[in-house]
């Protein structure tokens, strides 16, 4: 295993994002020093290896279906894997709550200075200070429901990670697509730039920008000009990895006859790129984003654990977390950690599983 | 240069009236630079088709042949301007299409066709079939009486395919059915030539000689020319007219059908044609030539491109190599009308 690449170490030690090389494939990681961030770990295969859903496992007209398309043949494989299709409910779930789930819960930033020991600032009663009108029991110190923190957390962390993965996908796939089908000086040029976002000291960037960029700019202020920023910054820096896988998947597809059949009937150009090869880009396509999703939550979290993120009292998992840990909450209340910790941990995980039962269905070489 | 002999031209594939010659080419060369480093310097030039000439009067079918790597994938390439030639020309019914440019070929792609080799990376498995038969016709605006759907249905029947299946996709095929789709898509535009690179050498035995069939079927209904692309000369022996045997990138051999297979010039050409069984009665040719019937071994691998051997390039593997084919390299000479090899000691002389 080389280790080809360190995106960066954050100043307080706390938190590494980067990339490595394990054989030919790219491992993306996100380690945390406690073992609950140790989960972000997404593998970018190499071009040309796992590749395309392509007709290799299909081959005969007797074991096809008949009259489906690949995309439907992947449906019904998608839906017979159960650990997919359960993390698929949940991210549905997820969507749910960030939604509607702030008009049900109790509002965020109320202060309950009764549920809360005045000695010790922790909130009265076992775990946290679950109670039935808390269900997550109260933040120390100042008693904000829990619940509703978390609930209206979920809607940062899907916003932002969504968002952010949509910049860097159509980034990527647009400059992939470019580099991989023209090559020459303008792969090259491309292939600098993603190896320079790639090489960026992307946390020690945040932090710098976040101090940098005065608390109104571009006709936007407050948490909303926070909330653009973060999108822009993680997108930005998140699209390389799809640009490069993007540009693997041209490499070979360009190589296939039915690019030359294209253009021995005298198609043009635009018309290879966007008719011939990106229906076939649309499994990697869909397969990437899922997994980039979780990364970008992740990294969102990171942050606002930095306190770079989201403006207080918004709330976000982030925050929640480095309050508890550097403040020393988790000794006197535990839940206060658990809690965000478990919500970021379900949320990555449920993406990772999903995004690769979607690999697997859609790559019949896969099984 | 060759010229086509008319008399080899087997029944039941007569020319359509000939005026004047559907494709001429002559001197094509294709040298892919080897670069090194940034700043892709050409360290070496791959001698992928070396100086080629041939003919191709209308209806006929010429078949070229050789091992793999000697530049028959190229040569098709360079004919259906899918690729540049370094030098040479290129002649297409009476207009130069050597160095056109993409835009100025786009009209000619009606009329030169290309069917590819693979029948699984030709197809793009994210179209319907229909989609893959109607692109020519969409690609090109070309309107049709019936609508594009009703023209593609009638061009998988001509093909031998339900065209119930219209909306299906590629991976719902065999091999040979999709390569029908292929030949179904390269008859949209209805073409005057067809360059078929290998077109069954992915496919089984005996569903090659189907397809062949199909080739030879449309020729005489639709008065098509081919250009046939094989490596073994069993293949084109059914449909060609004419046979070219290519190696290096150069034609050692060239004639007539029925001439070639009945005797042989050049020793390559009968090295390939000891690896395919001869039926008895072309073992004895005209005149009572005799056919070499025992097996020819073809030692070693084919030397490089890169740096093919001087003189005559088939002096490293040839067994009647002397010393003057290893520094003097032997012309294309005609040994009988239409029959041109290049040879210093030809077989059957
Ligand atoms: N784009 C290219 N760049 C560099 N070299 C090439 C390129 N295309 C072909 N060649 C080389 O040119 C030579 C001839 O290739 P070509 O594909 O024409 O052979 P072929 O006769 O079709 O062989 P096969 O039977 O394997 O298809 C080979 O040595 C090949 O490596
Ligand atoms: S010229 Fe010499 S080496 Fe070349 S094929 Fe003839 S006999 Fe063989
Ligand atoms: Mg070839």
């Amino acid at each position: 295993m080389a280790l080809s690449r360190w995106c960066q170490l954050s100043p307080c030690g706390i938190l590494s994002v980067g990339a490595i090389r394990y054989g030919d494939d790219n491992v993306r990681y996100a380690v945390d020093m406690d073992w609950w961030l140790r989960v972000a770990v997404t593998v970018d295969p190499s071009p040309g290896q796992h590749g395309l859903p392509a007709d290799a496992g299909l081959t005969s007209a007797e074991t096809a279906i008949e009259g489906r398309s690949l995309g439907q043949i992947a449906w019904r494989r998608l839906r017979r894997d159960k650990i997919a299709m359960g993390s698929g409910v949940f991210i549905v779930f997820l969507v749910l709550v960030a939604v509607l789930g702030p008009h049900f819960v109790a509002n965020p930033d109320v202060y309950h200075a009764n549920l809360i020991n005045p000695t010790f600032s922790r909130p009265n009663g076992p775990w946290g200070g679950i109670s039935l009108a808390h269900p997550l029991g109260v933040e120390p110190v100042n008693g904000r429901d829990m619940l509703a923190r978390v609930v209206d957390g979920t809607q940062y962390s899907l916003l932002i990670g969504f968002l952010a993965t949509v910049l860097a996908v159509v980034i990527g796939v647009v400059l992939g697509i470019v580099a991989g089908y023209f090559g020459g000086w303008v792969d090259t040029v491309i292939g600098f730039a993603m190896n320079v976002f790639l090489a960026f000291p992307l946390l020690v960037f945040a932090i710098a920008l976040v101090g940098v960029v005065p608390s109104s700019a571009w006709g936007m202020s407050g948490n909303f000009l926070r909330v653009v920023l973060l999108i822009f910054v993680i997108g930005f820096f998140a699209w390389p990895y799809m640009g490069r896988i993007i540009r693997g998947q041209v490499l070979s597809l360009r190589e296939r006859e039915f690019v030359d059949a294209a253009r021995s009937i005298g198609a043009r150009g635009p018309y290879i790129l966007f008719r011939e090869l990106l229906p076939n880009l649309v499994a990697p396509i869909l397969v990437y984003s899922t997994l980039l999703i979780p990364t970008n939550i992740l990294f969102e979290a990171a942050l606002d654990y930095l306190g770079v993120g989201l403006i207080p009292p918004t709330p976000s998992w982030g925050q929640m977390l480095s309050d508890a840990v550097s403040n020393g909450f988790y000794q006197i209340d535990p839940m206060y950690m658990v809690i965000p910790g478990l919500a970021i941990f379900i949320t990555v995980m449920a993406f990772n599983l999903f995004g690769d039962g979607l690999r697997d269905a859609l790559d019949p070489r896969a099984r | 240069m060759v010229t086509h002999n008319p008399q080899t031209v087997p029944d039941g594939w007569q020319a359509l009236p000939a005026d004047g010659d559907l494709l001429t080419v002559s001197g094509l060369t294709r040298h892919f630079p080897v670069t090194r480093g940034v700043l892709n310097r050409a360290v070496a030039q791959v001698r992928a088709v070396d100086g080629i000439d041939f003919s191709l009067s209308r209806g006929e079918t010429l078949g070229i042949v050789g091992e793999s790597g000697c530049g028959k994938t190229t040569t098709g390439r360079l004919i259906t301007r899918l690729d540049e030639p370094t030098s040479g020309k290129i002649v297409f019914d009476g207009r130069d299409i050597t160095h056109l440019r993409r835009g100025q070929m786009r009209p000619l792609r009606r009329e030169i066709g290309m069917i590819f080799q693979d029948p699984y990376s030709s197809l793009n498995p994210r179209h319907t079939v229909g989609s893959i038969v109607g692109a020519p016709l969409r690609v090109q605006g070309v309107r049709t009486e019936q609508g594009v759907k009703r023209t593609v249905q009638e061009l998988l029947e001509l093909v031998g395919l339900n065209p119930e299946h219209y909306n299906r996709y590629p991976h719902e095929f065999s091999g040979g059915q999709r390569q029908r789709i292929g030949v179904a898509r390269t008859l949209a535009l209805r073409p005057k030539l067809i360059v078929a690179d290998e077109p069954v050498s992915a496919l089984d035995v005996s569903i090659q000689a189907q397809v062949i069939n199909l080739l030879g079927d449309l020729q005489r209904e639709l008065g098509l020319s081919y250009v046939i692309i094989a490596h073994d000369l069993a293949v084109v022996r059914h449909i060609s007219g004419r046979v070219m045997v290519m190696y290096l990138g150069k034609v050692v051999e060239s004639a007539g059908r029925d001439d070639l297979y009945a005797r042989p010039r050049h020793p390559y050409t009968v090295a390939l044609m000891s690896a395919v069984p001869i039926p008895e009665p072309a073992a004895v040719g005209p005149g009572g030539a005799r056919v070499r019937r025992e097996r020819i071994r073809l030692t070693g691998d084919v030397p490089s491109p890169l740096n093919p051997p001087p003189g005559c390039r088939f002096h490293t593997r040839c067994w009647k190599a002397q010393e003057v084919c290893r520094t003097t390299e032997p012309p294309l000479l005609m040994h009988a009308p239409g029959h041109h090899a290049a040879c210093h000691f030809p077989e059957n002389g």
